[in-house]
């Protein structure tokens, strides 16, 4: 626990000691100040929720889309062979160059920032299903089969779960890559949240500002990703059996 | 065949010898029918014949093993019945019907338990009940009172990754019967269980089996495993897999493993077993001779080539 300060008391050292001016790199202290004053004028509260609610709904449509679309993959060479390629030369594609497209087609709306957000973490959803699906047990399918199970609940019932460790795996990434995602566009496209929160820092020459939703930025990310989805996967880990109970 | 059927049974006058009979149909329609079922694998020289003309019929009732080494193609015939392979050569029927595609009157055991892994075990068999229609308070009636019949009332919440092998066995075994198919058929479900288990499974299903004179097709490689379950047991042969006899068992029941008639009637069909083996290669060999010397364009290779094993 006490290594965690030797990278604190680094940064204190450097502010003190740096050749450059304290106002452009604060110490800590000045940073954690920043971030009170926000939290108290209620600026960094409306941010957080701002691109949260961003976040969760970009994120909802994109599991909504790649999910089934993974499973599709999985499910049908034929689909496999056609998408494939689209979906892996896509995803090669950083999701901010999608921002000038969504802005000619949607205007400076909400729905370019959410575009934004669905095109870089779809895909990543989509390819993660596929691989779930893919590694299913083919004698699950098979007593799926034998037992008469079909259509809808087959699908939801057998495959979704059976493939779910693979598809919480993605939609983990997919969430990873949406929060990046939206940064990137909040930050060239200034309509609130955090993003617009850390430009507005750097406009009035405010380090401490910028410093301070840096951070904000890092602990929403870590808290969602450790807290929310690390506590997913070991659930469902265990009640699949994957991992040894403890005794 | 016919002749080395009767030579096999006139070999020895033992005990046992009237307890293990050929098979004579009993009168009306049998419930399943094969009929000169063949099933290759691969094209060409690489041709692997795993059935070869087999004819079976199954009635109603009747407990039916199908015995042979590895290779025999008594797997790839079960499938067939299953409908998860349709052979390249006959029919399958039952209750008259072409078999096309697995269907709710039969239901395949597999010889590892084909749980669900994130339902328990009370679920497992509710989600596949649900499936055939029944309602939620149907389905729970029906799943507590077949997981009380395999005895493991303790373990209706469990989850499949909590209980041994044998018990999840037995959860398959109490999923299948709970389905209510009209017939079982049974992929050597107890091969990958411990003596100790395996017995108490043998015990386990004749009692359920007396209970619901259910029609099972049990495949294994077990001469004393298909003794102990079969009311008949066909006895299989490899390259090209094909029916070598057709036996009744005439033992009552429940039966014991151990039992001096049935260890004589088990080193018999052993004998016959490796006497089989032995010819095939011979012939084999032969018809390889054969083959080289009209081995040019369109000379008949019929077998296929010797030292390929047909998939099991």
């Amino acid at each position: 626990m006490g290594l965690v300060l030797v990278p604190l008391l680094a940064w204190e050292l450097l502010a003190r000691v740096g050749p450059w001016p304290r106002w452009l790199f604060p110490d800590p202290l000045a940073v954690v100040r920043s971030i009170a004053v926000m939290a108290a004028d209620g600026r960094l509260g409306a941010a957080v929720l701002r691109s949260l609610s961003r976040l969760v709904q970009g994120f909802a449509i994109s599991a909504l889309l790649g999910v089934p679309l993974g499973i599709l993959m999985g499910r049908s060479a034929l689909a496999l062979r056609t998408l494939r390629p689209a979906v892996l030369g896509l995803q090669a594609l950083p999701s901010i160059c999608w921002l000038p497209l969504a802005l000619l087609w949607f205007g400076l709306s909400e729905t370019a920032i959410l575009f934004v957000v669905v095109m870089g973490s779809m895909l990543a959803i989509a390819i993660a299903t596929e691989d779930g699906v893919a590694a299913v047990d083919p004698l699950l399918l098979r007593a799926a089969g034998t037992l008469g199970i079909r259509g809808l609940r087959f699908h939801a019932g057998v495959l979704l779960p059976a493939a779910f460790p693979g598809v919480l795996t993605g939609l983990k990434l997919g969430w990873s890559f949406a929060w990046r995602a939206l940064m990137s566009g909040e930050l060239l496209f200034v309509a609130g949240g955090l993003g617009q929160l850390l430009t507005q820092g750097r406009e009035v020459l405010d380090a401490a500002q910028v410093m301070g939703v840096m951070v904000c930025i890092i602990a929403v990310g870590l808290l969602v990703d450790q807290g929310l989805f690390r506590f997913l996967e070991l659930r469902v880990r265990r009640r699949w059996g994957l991992v040894e109970e403890p005794a | 065949m016919l002749q080395a059927l009767r030579s096999f049974l006139s070999r020895r006058r033992r005990p046992g010898i009237d307890m293990l009979v050929p098979r004579r149909a009993p009168p009306g329609p049998p419930k399943i029918d094969v009929s000169r079922v063949g099933h290759g694998f691969g094209v060409g020289p690489k041709r692997v014949v795993a059935l070869k003309d087999v004819d079976i019929s199954v009635h109603h009732g009747e407990f039916v093993c199908l015995l042979g080494p590895s290779g025999c193609g008594k797997s790839t015939l079960l499938y067939a019945l299953a409908g998860h392979l349709e052979p390249t050569g006959g029919s399958i029927s039952i209750d008259g019907v072409q078999v096309r595609g697995p269907g709710p009157d039969r239901l395949l055991l597999f010889q590892d338990p084909a749980l669900f892994p994130w339902l328990t075990v009370r679920q497992n068999l509710i989600f596949a009940l649900r499936a055939r229609g029944l309602s939620r308070s149907a389905a729970e009636a029906r799943a507590r009172a077949y997981v009380s019949l395999v005895g493991l009332d303790a373990f209706l919440d469990a989850l499949p990754h909590q209980l041994s092998g044998g018990m999840r066995m037995r959860v398959q075994l109490a999923r299948a019967l709970a389905m209510d198919p009209a017939v079982l058929l049974m992929d050597e479900p107890f091969a990958a269980l411990d003596a100790h288990t395996r017995s108490q499974m043998h015990l386990l299903l004749q009692r359920i089996w007396i209970r619901d004179r259910k029609t099972v097709v049990f495949v294994t490689h077990d001469v004393r495993e298909a003794l102990t379950l079969g009311d008949r047991v066909v006895v299989m042969a490899a390259r090209p897999g094909r029916v070598l006899h057709d036996l009744e068992v005439r033992l009552p029941r429940p039966r014991d493993p151990d039992d001096e008639a049935l260890v004589l009637m088990s080193r018999r069909i052993r004998a016959e077993l490796a006497g089989a083996d032995a010819a095939g290669a011979e012939r084999r060999r032969e018809e390889e001779a054969t083959h080289a010397r009209t081995s040019a364009p369109g000379g008949a290779g019929a077998g296929p080539p010797a030292g390929l094993g047909a998939p099991g």
